[in-house]
């Protein structure tokens, strides 16, 4: 508010007539205020729906709540440090990251080389892009139920598939890893086509030039695509990153709805894969209900995203360093 | 001009944008409709069978209107839900169901609910199987908070054309007489598994297990996995370890089809005659023929449940203090807990009653169910129900039976041997009861 620039009168008219002094007063006020009426909506709803969420979830965790108890007991850090020496959450924490990246690595893989054909001359090229984008116009939860059915143990068409190469049927859904690896399929069948869009975008934006010199020199499209359109797409990469990253940590309906049937909260009978989304629910709903609980896991997942934000912006501000000298440098070595 | 206009324009600021959010964010209307009539919301799960009931209660009073929300919803959906309704204060149907696992939990915060016994509830005290009568009341006598509706008697259903595929007897009497026990229900098992029918003796073991341990503990000291003054007893209750190894009997012998019970799979086998035989309470015959559809009609049949007797599930209903309609709420509880109610909803669905009085009307007992081949369900269930022994649900109660019942699924899937399984039911059971 500091750079506020208001149209005062200069100086106090004198107060000749009262009618134009009292016009004056209410527009000087007018142009004061209500900028902070415009942008009060905002802050009114994070306020309700943001940050008292926020900090009314830390209050409970310090508490020994049961759901439909009426007296919750302070218990101070207690929950937190039964939760830090609880191992089933530390599975769930290495479930969300272990599936977060078994996710997240092939699905931008996988993006790029989509990006990269769609990116040429091809017949209904519009077609095509907005075919990429489909997956992600559907339900999540009609994804999820589908997927569960198709990796079932017996009746399922993944290991009917598996069954006439001659491999024996999978335990997709009490295999840990089988079970990362079908989660992870679901995010990706989602996934890929949208961040092969947003990279499509970013290729685009490439000046042609530098191809047509490249191919001059006589590189390939190969060497093309790994000299130019990769180190050129580094923000958008990065952007891609960040965004895979919050939605990978709060994985919840994919493999809640993976799983069918008593418990499956649980996320497979030895909790193969619970994330730890689902481990806040099952501690803070059924069966459990221990709401204090839930939340100091609600707080941890919410640690969790702060460090690997961190980690984030720490990463992307070596790469902006980095990234002018070396485009640079390449640059010169081409001359 | 000071600070004292600007803060007053803040706060006006705040306080009209506060009331455009609450105008536009509440449009939920009162529930009272202008006519007088009272629309009464009832909450359940799986299938209750009320809705002739309703109809009949409606055409009686015609100022209430009735309205049955989660009509064959999964138990495990709705319980979570009720809880919220009944923290939040709001959102809870004027009648709710209650399953007997959970009332433990719900009788442990009873300011929750309606007591009946200021509704004149105590006269109703002859209707009703005592020991269901007792499950309603809180510890101390003083509340009633649900009256029962059905009990879950025991049976074992079973494929006939299965049966007679493998060879074995496929009357319902003889079929009996193969399993006095459940060793030698084992022993029948390993019979049908050597005919190489493609389909496996029995759906999960955890059903099974389930239905064991009800037995074994009913027929024992009437408690399994907390004794009746809530001290958690898994390791060192024999009925609950006799019912673990004759669980692992069945596992180790191969019969069951693993198929998780409730899950997208247990139902396509249903679908597919993948298995042979399935533990049957009452309330399962519903359940059975909703996932086994039209097609399986005739094919399955009912006999005797191996061992002796036994229950497993049943409900109450209840009125949440939440209700703006308490008085009529109560008053539509009684109706369908009463003889009357519980005939109807047996004819509808199946639940079994937990009134002496329906249970030896002949609507009941001369009953028979077409789908199971016609067998005399009401003869099979209701023999057994008056003498029934039912144990009791420590209060956290459905959370330690999801860790044994887990630890039975893992042995069973050859993700732990028995040894390992039972460490892990017993461990994580103390785990789950600290929380």
């Amino acid at each position: 508010m500091a750079l506020q620039l208001d149209a005062r009168p200069p100086g106090t008219p004198a107060p000749r007539a009262t009618r134009p002094s009292r016009a004056g007063r209410l527009s000087r006020i007018d142009a004061k205020y209500s900028p902070y009426l415009y942008i009060a909506p905002f802050f009114v709803i994070f306020a309700i729906f943001g940050a008292w969420p926020l900090a009314y979830t830390f209050w409970v965790s310090l508490h020994d709540w049961d759901l439909l108890g009426s007296n919750p007991t302070f218990i101070g850090a207690d929950n937190y440090t039964r939760l830090l020496a609880d191992s089933d959450f530390w599975h769930s924490v290495v479930n969300t990251l272990g599936i977060f990246v078994l996710s997240t690595v092939p699905q931008l893989l996988a993006a790029l080389w989509l990006a990269n054909l769609l990116n040429r001359q091809l017949r209904m090229r519009t077609g095509w892009r907005m075919t990429v984008l489909v997956p992600n116009v559907t339900s999540t939860a009609a994804v999820a139920i589908v997927f569960g059915v198709l990796f079932g143990r017996e009746f399922g068409m993944v290991n009917w598939l598996l069954d006439l190469v001659g491999v024996d049927g999978i335990e997709w859904k009490s295999n840990r890893f089988a079970s990362w690896v079908a989660i992870s399929t679901m995010v990706d069948w989602r996934w890929t086509g949208y961040n092969a869009l947003i990279f499509l975008a970013a290729m685009q934006a490439i000046p042609r030039d530098l191809y047509e010199a490249a191919a001059i020199d006589g590189a390939n499209r190969a060497r093309q695509f790994w000299t130019i359109t990769v180190p050129l797409l580094k923000p958008t990469i990065i952007f891609c990153v960040i965004i895979s990253t919050i939605g990978g940590l709060q994985l919840f309906t994919e493999p809640r709805l993976f799983h069918s049937g008593t418990n499956a909260i649980r996320g497979g009978p030895m909790r193969e894969s619970q994330t730890m989304t689902m481990y806040m629910f099952e501690n803070a709903f059924a069966p459990y209900y221990n709401f204090g609980y839930g939340s100091a896991v609600a707080w941890l997942l919410f640690a969790l995203i702060a460090i690997v934000a961190a980690i984030n912006v720490l990463i992307i501000r070596r790469l902006g360093a980095g990234a002018r000298p070396d485009t640079g440098k390449r640059k010169g070595g081409s001359r | 001009m000071g600070t004292f206009p600007r803060h007053r324009l803040a706060a006006v600021a705040l306080a009209a944008t506060g009331v455009l959010l609450v105008t536009g964010g509440c449009g939920g209307g009162d529930e009272a409709a202008g006519d007088g009539t009272i629309t009464l919301t009832v909450d359940v799960f799986g299938q209750f069978g009320y809705e002739q009931l309703y109809q009949q209660y409606m055409d009686d009073n015609p100022n209430i209107k009735i309205v049955e929300r989660g009509t064959g919803g999964n138990l495990d959906e709705y319980s979570p839900k009720l809880t919220q309704w009944l923290a939040a204060g709001k959102g809870a149907g004027d009648v709710v169901a209650i399953e007997e696992g959970l009332m433990v939990e719900y009788k442990a915060n009873p300011d929750n609910f309606v007591n009946l016994l200021d509704h004149g509830a105590a006269d109703l005290k002859g209707n009703f199987l005592e020991w269901k009568w007792n499950q309603g009341l809180t510890a101390d006598g003083q509340k009633l908070i649900g009256l029962g509706t059905d009990v879950g008697g025991m049976a074992m259903c079973y494929r006939t054309d299965l049966f007679d595929k493998a060879g074995l007897p496929t009357d319902r009497e003889q079929v009996s007489a193969l399993w006095p026990t459940w060793a030698d229900y084992i022993a029948t098992g390993e019979k049908f598994k050597a005919a190489n029918t493609g389909a496996s003796f029995l759906d999960a073991a955890t059903n099974t297990f389930n239905t064991i341990v009800l037995q074994t503990a009913g027929n024992a000291q009437g408690y399994h996995y907390y004794d009746t003054s809530d001290n958690l007893v898994v390791d060192s209750n024999p009925a609950v370890k006799q019912a673990w190894d004759i669980t692992m009997n069945i596992v180790s012998a191969g019969l069951s089809g693993k198929y998780g019970s409730w899950s997208e799979e247990w139902v396509s086998a249903f679908k597919q005659a993948k298995f042979a035989t399935i533990a049957c309470p009452a309330w399962m015959t519903g359940v059975i023929e909703g996932n086994a559809g039209p097609e399986a009609k005739g094919k399955w049949d009912i006999a005797r449940v191996p061992g002796n007797g036994g229950n497993w599930g049943g409900s109450h209903l209840a009125v949440p203090q939440q209700s703006k309609h308490q008085e009529e709420a109560v008053k539509l509880v009684k109706f369908l807990t009463s003889a009357e109610g519980h005939i109807g909803a047996f004819k509808a669905k199946g639940p079994l009653p937990s009134s002496p009085q329906a249970l030896d009307d002949p609507a009941i007992t001369e009953a028979t169910n077409a789908y199971f081949s016609d067998a005399p369900v009401g003869k099979i269930f209701g023999e057994g129900a008056k003498t029934l022994k039912p144990v009791y649900m420590g209060p956290k109660n459905q959370a330690v039976r999801t860790e044994v019942e887990n630890a039975v699924r893992t042995v069973e899937l050859g993700q732990r041997t028995p040894e390992q399984g039972w460490q892990d039911a017993v461990d994580n059971a103390k785990k789950a009861a600290a929380k």
